[in-house]
């Protein structure tokens, strides 16, 4: 990221750190004393959300600073965004479009959160569909959508014939070739991928975001 | 000659295969070689799916139940059985309580879905202090009305401590409110049907008892941190807390664990049964850091392991998901009296640095056991055995959670088999 103050960098730090009061405290003033330019606090804290990725990906963070780091973002993102005049013309950074959602029966959602929460991070658009995602609704946030990849997630055995479902219905509805799909949860492994006819799954949001950065040609 | 179990006969040679069963996962938890490899029988809706009943009418018919969880015991002749109906059989006294947590069969799900826990925020952050100062105020004035209707009136129940002479008869007024009447009146409904449902539980054991099974854990436990994470703060709740609310969680775990293991005790010793089943949530390595782990996770739920083994009990934690970085730090508990149950974690790994300390359960995965071929189990099975059992390892063996819902009769036939094929 281009040049930073000090200021700015303490930001960077302070949320990267998890320090969020003090963070929290710098970024509202920020915006609304100093009145920075909200897409420059935006950026900030992307660049902050690299290095939480970063140490995720290399085993110092886990689930609670990722969701601790989502809630930071989503606080100074409600107080930033009012205040942004011009569109942030943020679209012709994204990689590629991603759908997910939890298949129907099952409501565990923070592996999905997570991986929404990694891709996003990493320049994907993500459309998060939410939990005891039904089949239709699949189909209609797909034709909606048009993502380039979908992801499944699930982490009961009773998921893996939902899945399968989902994908077999895809199939059917003639749109199985018109993106990948990835599939990812507690139990997912290879045995789950063949017989649900999936293109691959994850175990991790690191490996959700690889399978999606080669699905759009990106390198690794 | 034959001696009588409830309503139910047990002949000699029953009583004999009993016995021996039992001892079979005694003498692996003490660390010592069984004549065969044990294998245990968990599950939740599978005995519905395998005997032809809904899993509706697995949590409300008690008859069917009973049937179904039988029929599957007679059928596998496993060496320990969970207490299956208490999995499974609760319908009546959910609905009469109208507890909120869940959604069930015939309850907010479809007939043949299992049942599910709403993860919510049961206690916010500044609730902390109260539930500190005092839990019993705190579940009755907030949790209880919280979690299921039948307690909606308690909230209007006097704060107790503090009522004293007068003011105690005084205070007791509320009693005598519409709406707290009819909390209990609907407590009282709920609590018959409790008792007539542990009546049927009690003999359904008799029952397997008598045809020469036991049961592998007579109660559950619950960790404490898993406790106010599941049940309290919510699942992100509680991981913000690890930041936000760092002292008074450490003091909330604390204080848990003192009657979390009080209750476990309470509960065994009426079972009369020395395995304490402790599903465990959320201590897998993708979780939480090494460090948080030590902090947070371990302290408490160690105090409640050394409780049970103080008390003649055999802890037998079901460590869900992957573990492995956890088995150095786990290890710390006094050679031969737990059972350590794996789901994910590598179990191999997992007896080569606990195989001295305790005995292991588990863990043929879940994905094989509904998706895969009966060889593909027999070639798991025989995995297990021949890098474990046969190296000295005292495992008892089931499926990484028990056998799933969907599994097919052939794969569970295939993992019974294998075990008296390779292990006795
Ligand atoms: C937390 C938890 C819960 C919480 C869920 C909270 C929530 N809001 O999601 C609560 C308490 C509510 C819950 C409820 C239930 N649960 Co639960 N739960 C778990 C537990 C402990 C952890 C799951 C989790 O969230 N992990 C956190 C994530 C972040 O970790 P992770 O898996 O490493 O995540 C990564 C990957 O999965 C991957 N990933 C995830 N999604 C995707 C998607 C894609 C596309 C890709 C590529 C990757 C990917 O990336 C993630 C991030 O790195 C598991 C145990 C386990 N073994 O996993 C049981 C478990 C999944 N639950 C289980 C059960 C049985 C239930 C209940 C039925 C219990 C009950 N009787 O009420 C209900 C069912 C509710 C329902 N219908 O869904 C069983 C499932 C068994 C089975 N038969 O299928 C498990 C395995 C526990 C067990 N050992 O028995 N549960």
């Amino acid at each position: 990221m281009s040049d930073m103050s000090e200021l700015e960098q303490q930001l960077v730090d302070w949320l990267a750190d998890m320090n969020e009061d003090e963070a929290l405290a710098l970024a509202k003033k920020m915006l609304l004393e100093d009145k920075v330019n909200p897409l420059r606090v935006l950026e900030l804290c992307r660049a902050s959300m690299d290095i939480v990725g970063k140490r995720f990906e290399e085993g110092e963070y886990f689930l609670p600073e990722l969701v601790l780091a989502g809630e930071m973002l989503e606080t100074i993102g409600a107080i930033a965004k009012p205040l942004i005049k011009q569109g942030p013309g943020e679209a012709a950074k994204r990689l590629g479009k991603v759908l997910i959602g939890t298949v129907h029966g099952d409501l565990h959602d923070i592996g999905k959160n997570i991986v929404s929460f990694m891709l996003d991070i990493n320049d994907f658009e993500v459309k998060d569909i939410g939990i005891d995602v039904p089949v239709a609704k699949f189909i209609e946030e797909i034709n909606a959508y048009q993502p380039d990849v979908v992801g499944l997630s699930g982490f009961l055995t009773l998921a893996f014939d939902s899945m399968k479902e989902t994908i077999d219905a895809f199939e059917s509805a003639g749109m199985r070739d018109k993106f990948k799909i990835m599939i990812g949860g507690g139990q997912i492994d290879e045995t789950v991928r063949a017989y649900t006819g999936a293109d691959a799954f994850g175990v991790n949001a690191v490996e959700a975001v690889n399978l999606c950065r080669n699905w759009m040609g990106v390198a690794a | 000659m034959s001696t009588m179990i409830g309503p139910y006969e047990q002949s000699d040679a029953a009583k004999a295969a009993y016995d021996a069963r039992f001892e079979r996962i005694m003498a692996c938890a003490r660390l010592e070689r069984p004549d065969r490899m044990p294998v245990g029988l968990q599950s939740f809706f599978w005995p519905a799916n395998h005997g032809g009943i809904t899993y509706k009418e697995m949590m409300y018919d008690y008859e069917k139940a009973k049937k179904v969880c039988f029929d599957v015991v007679a059928e596998f002749e496993p060496d320990g059985v969970y207490p299956l109906l208490m999995g499974t059989g609760q319908g009546l006294a959910l609905e009469k309580l109208d507890f909120k947590q869940l959604q069930w069969p015939g309850h907010g799900v479809g007939e043949m879905q299992p049942y599910q826990y709403l993860d919510r925020e049961y206690m916010t952050p500044d609730e902390y202090d109260d539930f500190l100062f005092d839990p019993t105020g705190f579940y009755i004035h907030k949790y209880l009305p919280r979690v299921a209707g039948a307690f909606e009136g308690f909230d209007k129940l006097p704060i107790f401590p503090g009522l004293h002479y007068f003011r105690l008869v005084n205070g007791i007024r509320s009693f005598a409110l519409p709406e707290v009447r009819a909390s209990f009146e609907k407590i009282v409904a709920a609590a018959e049907e409790v008792n007539v449902f542990l009546g049927h539980h009690v003999e359904w054991v008799q029952r397997i008892n008598a045809a020469g099974f036991p049961l592998f854990n007579g109660s559950n436990a619950v960790a404490p941190y898993d406790f106010i994470a599941d049940y309290f703060r919510g699942a992100t709740g509680m991981m913000k807390d690890l930041y936000r609310h760092k002292d008074k969680l450490k003091l909330v775990l604390d204080k848990s664990a003192v009657f979390l293991t009080k209750m476990a005790i309470a509960n065994a010793k009426a079972a009369q049964h020395p395995i304490v089943f402790i599903p465990i949530h959320w201590a897998p390595d993708a979780f939480m850091s090494p460090k948080q782990f030590e902090e947070f996770w371990w302290p408490s739920f160690r105090k409640m392991m050394m409780g049970l083994i103080e008390a003649d009990l055999i802890p037998m934690p079901l460590w869900e998901a992957d573990c492995t970085k956890r088995l150095e730090i786990i290890k710390d508990i006094p050679a031969g009296k737990c059972i350590y149950w794996f789901e994910r974690t590598d179990m191999v790994r997992a007896f080569e640095v606990l195989g001295d300390v305790v005995a292991l359960r588990g863990n043929i995965s879940p994905s094989l056991l509904t998706t895969g071929k009966p060889e593909e189990v027999d070639a798991a099975v025989k995995h297990l055995v021949d890098n474990i059992w046969n190296k000295g390892g005292n495992l008892m063996l089931d499926g990484a959670f028990g056998i799933p819902d969907e599994t097919p009769t052939a794969n569970v036939r295939a993992m019974f088999d294998a075990a008296r094929k390779y292990a006795g």
